[in-house]
């Protein structure tokens, strides 16, 4: 028979190695069932690496889908901080992406070093304004924002939608539900002649320095995880909670807007329905294998994404679904989930009596 | 019964024998022997730590013990040996446990809680009738009333408990183990508690009744084991044991009984005049005290007698809805931050609830309440060279044994969380201090030393507010005493004067001529 029994400390090692390992079993689990629908495991898993890691071009293409998971990620990572629920940073990532848009395609023409950060403050404000509601309907009336923010995702979705059908169609687009291009002073630089990276993975870096000192050095970040922690607590150690959860979500709601700034003004360079293949829930699985450590973002989201770059090279040279990449970072997340309650519990094995 | 040794062994029914646990390099159980015969009654004895959960987690299934067996009585002479870390085996062969937090489900009632689990799942009609009448007998038989046809939420904590009596009598229980079961009664309801018990071990069954009080051990107990640091140091016969003798039995070293010191009463440090707050349970009104600097006013109360609106308001938490509310002389803003940075020192009733954030530090924790203070912040950023030296002061001044000030709050016992909690409402000038329920789970060594600090706070100059379910540290503490009852409260009496008994009767609402006056509020002054 096997039992769990808790830990009284754990150690480092241990929570090191957790994420490493988690991410490791979900690739292996991964080939297992490739292995099981036919494919060549041994030339799945070398065409995965090469297509994540096996180039400039792989590695370029793998930073720069990392770029909008580590925003997401961060996002995730600051706000269950704070136990707060955020499941909609793809809303919020739509909502900075349509400001975004608004203010750079030519409403206003400014020098880029004045252009490109008003337009990630339009996305960052849009994207906090986004979560706003949200939050402070959990505040005032203990709303559940698992249930209002995932919603809110459709709704600002469909808003979109609306705009990019009517106001913020693009006339010279051709009839295509996509609003007018970003203008040239407005576009993050590609850092790499030929490739499609761009300086929004170098805003992404920084964030992930920022949201470090904010959560471990800072007053503000000190209340955000005695919130989290145990609010009552909180309360009774005269925190105000319900305007540390506000700025929370202000935060964590801007951070998941620069994510559609980054991928409109970096990368697409126009705004269309289909931005995002969910990267704000991805953001959530990036969050989970970092632990919820703003460093740890960074890399978590470069797996993921080297995961998904990877999966999409090797499904379309060997004519497997692209699902399979969505399989994987499942399978990432359970295995972290799983991972993290043997940080938590040890396990023994007794016999039978 | 055989209180005082009567000439007949009891038949024993269980023996756990040479039960050893350790959890990493702790060992919680060190070779411990233990049995309990028919119809007796043993007491289980030890601080915090010594042992006690998990010997008592390992005889329920719920930890696997590293060696030793636990057996039970198969009834035609022999022994039957337990299987390990199974729950189901242990309820099935007839133990039953009373838990301190009972766990029973609020909305039901007591017939359905009592019957919940032992019918069959898949069986569509309930027995109820047949159950009706079997615990109908049951209670004749064992005293124990019950109302069993309202929910239970609408019940007492007394009848509650009974509930739970019952429920595991209902499920044959040959053993009953009784965890903390007075921590919530009244004296009085302790008292009937008692005749109870005795009455069913009269009947054979064997009782294990693990308390703090030693009071109560001594009055109802026939045998009391002593666990201190996993191993057994005593198990002995009640009768010719005293209180004194138990206690040092249970800290391994001499302990002093505690009385208050001299008052030095200064100026009102908290004022309340036909203060009205609250609602529904715990709604107070006519709320009238006065808490001086220099003194120690203690009061007294079943919990869920309007304790908590009081303490509420005090720690900043609630605002009264009428009459007059001066905390050190002002009647101004009254948030827990004003309230902390006006010298106003608090510990929560439920410290795991309201006064630690387990998972963060002992630094985070200590100085959460100041953090805004220029000393341990600048321009919104932490200092946390400055903060961590301030918890190693507090490690050093209060004792607290930790494995460093990065550690995270809840890998510490109870006691050194508490001195921890202690050290953060006593820092700075606290000039008064709410300490609610300041030992609760405490074992004797942190206790006393809660008690030093409060005393040495007092005698420093800080008016103290003691709210207390436990009468011996009340008196232990209090220069004064107030009784809470059903929202109402009694003006505060000199305790030296007081007996137990007198507080006990005013904590079941029936205010003796000590505390004169109760019906209408008295002013302080005339105290």
């Amino acid at each position: 028979m096997i039992r769990f029994e808790p830990r009284s400390e754990t150690p480092v090692v241990l929570l090191v190695m957790m994420p490493v390992i988690s991410a490791c079993a979900a690739l292996a689990l991964a080939l297992v069932i490739l292995a099981f629908i036919g494919a060549p495991a041994e030339r799945a898993a070398g065409l995965l690496l090469q297509g994540a890691a096996g180039s400039v071009f792989a590695l370029t293409e793998t930073l720069t889908r990392a770029t909008p998971l580590i925003f997401t990620g961060l996002a995730a990572a600051v706000a269950f901080r704070a136990k707060l629920w955020n499941i909609g940073a793809e809303g919020q990532l739509y909502a900075g992406a349509l400001a975004a848009a608004a203010v750079g395609s030519g409403a206003i023409t400014l020098p880029p070093y004045l252009m490109i950060p008003l337009i990630c403050l339009a996305g960052a404000a849009a994207g906090a304004l986004a979560l706003l509601g949200p939050v402070l309907l959990k505040a005032r009336l203990s709303v559940d924002e698992v249930v209002t923010t995932l919603l809110f995702n459709f709704i600002i979705l469909l808003f979109v939608q609306m705009m990019l059908e009517g106001p913020m169609k693009d006339p010279m687009g051709m009839g295509w539900p996509q609003t007018a291009p970003i203008i040239d002073e407005g576009m993050l630089p590609k850092l790499i002649a030929q490739m499609r990276l761009h300086a929004g993975i170098l805003i992404a870096l920084g964030m992930v320095v920022l949201v470090h000192v904010l959560i471990n050095r800072t007053v503000l970040g000190f209340e955000m995880r005695a919130v989290g922690g145990n609010a009552s607590a909180a309360r009774f150690a005269g925190i105000p909670v319900t305007a540390t959860l506000v700025k929370t979500g202000l935060i964590s709601g801007a951070l998941a807007g620069l994510a559609g700034v980054s991928e409109v003004a970096g990368l697409k360079g126009y705004l269309t329905s289909d931005l995002s293949p969910g990267f704000g829930y991805s953001g959530i699985v990036v969050a989970m294998l970092a632990a919820l450590n703003p460093l740890a973002v960074a890399p978590s989201a470069i797996f993921i994404a080297g995961v998904l770059v990877g999966a999409d090279t090797m499904s379309r040279s060997l004519g497997i679904s692209s699902y399979f990449a969505d399989l994987v970072v499942s399978l990432a997340l359970l295995s972290v989930l799983i991972g993290s309650l043997f940080t938590r519990y040890r396990l023994r094995w007794i016999r039978a009596a | 019964m055989n209180a005082t040794g009567s000439a007949v062994p009891p038949s024993p029914v269980l023996k756990l024998q040479g039960i050893s646990k350790s959890f990493g390099a702790l060992i919680a159980n060190d070779a411990i022997d233990l049995e309990l015969g028919a119809g007796e009654i043993v007491a289980l004895l030890g601080e915090n730590g010594a042992g006690k959960t998990t010997l008592m987690n390992i005889l329920f299934g719920h930890y696997v013990a590293d060696s030793g067996q636990v057996l039970l009585a198969d009834g035609v002479g022999g022994w039957r040996e337990l299987p390990r870390g199974s729950p189901q085996a242990g309820l099935a062969a007839g133990i039953g446990m009373v838990h301190q937090h009972f766990t029973l489900a609020e909305n039901l009632t007591g017939l359905e809680n009592i019957i919940l689990g032992v019918e069959p799942w898949y069986s569509l009609r309930s027995n109820r009738g047949k159950a009706e009448a079997r615990l109908a007998a049951l209670m004749q038989r064992t005293g124990l009333a019950a109302s069993l046809d309202i929910p239970v939420e609408r019940l007492g904590v007394g009848e509650r408990q009974r509930i739970e009596i019952l429920k595991a009598l209902y499920r044959d229980a040959r053993i009953l183990v009784l965890d903390e079961p007075t921590a919530v009664l009244t004296p009085q309801e302790a008292e009937g508690l008692f005749a109870a018990i005795r009455q069913l071990a009269a009947g054979g069954l064997g009782v294990l009744f693990i308390s703090h009080k030693l009071s109560e051990v001594l009055a109802l107990s026939d045998r009391l084991v002593v666990l201190r640091g996993g191993r057994k140091v005593a198990d002995r016969p009640t009768a010719g044991a005293d209180r004194l003798m138990i206690a040092n039995l249970m800290v391994g070293r001499d302990v002093a009984p505690e009385r208050p010191d001299k008052a030095n009463p200064g100026e009102a440090v908290l004022e309340l005049a036909d203060v009205r707050a609250g609602a529904g349970r715990n709604a107070v009104a006519d709320l009238s005290l006065t808490v001086r600097s220099g003194e120690i006013v203690g009061i007294a109360g079943v919990s869920g007698n309007g304790q908590q609106t009081l303490a509420a308001m005090v720690a900043g938490l609630e605002q009264p809805a009428s009459g007059s509310f001066r905390l050190l002389g002002t009647s101004g803003d009254a948030s827990p931050s004003a309230l902390v940075a006006r010298g106003v020192g608090r510990l929560a009733e439920d410290r795991h609830r309201d006064g630690m954030v387990g998972d963060m530090s002992m630094t985070e924790n200590l100085v959460i309440e100041r953090r805004h203070d220029q000393h341990f912040s600048r321009f919104g950023f932490q200092r946390r060279q400055a903060m961590r030296q301030a918890t190693e002061t507090a490690i050093a001044d209060f004792d607290i044994r930790a494995p460093g000030p990065e550690a995270p709050l809840r890998l510490l016992s109870g006691g050194n969380i508490q001195k921890l909690l202690l050290a953060r409402a006593l820092t700075g000038e606290a000039r008064l201090i709410l300490a609610n329920q300041p030992t609760r789970g405490l074992d004797v060594g942190a206790t006393s030393e809660v008690h030093a600090r409060l005393r040495r706070a007092a005698a420093s100059g800080a008016g103290v507010l003691l709210i207390s379910e436990d009468l011996d540290e009340l008196f232990a503490l209090s220069h004064r005493i107030a009784v809470m009852h059903a929202g109402h409260l009694t003006p505060a009496v000199d305790s030296a004067g007081l007996g137990i008994s007198v507080v006990g009767l005013a904590m079941a609402g029936q205010a003796g001529p000590e505390f004169s006056g109760c019906s209408e509020p008295m002013r302080e002054a005339a105290a």
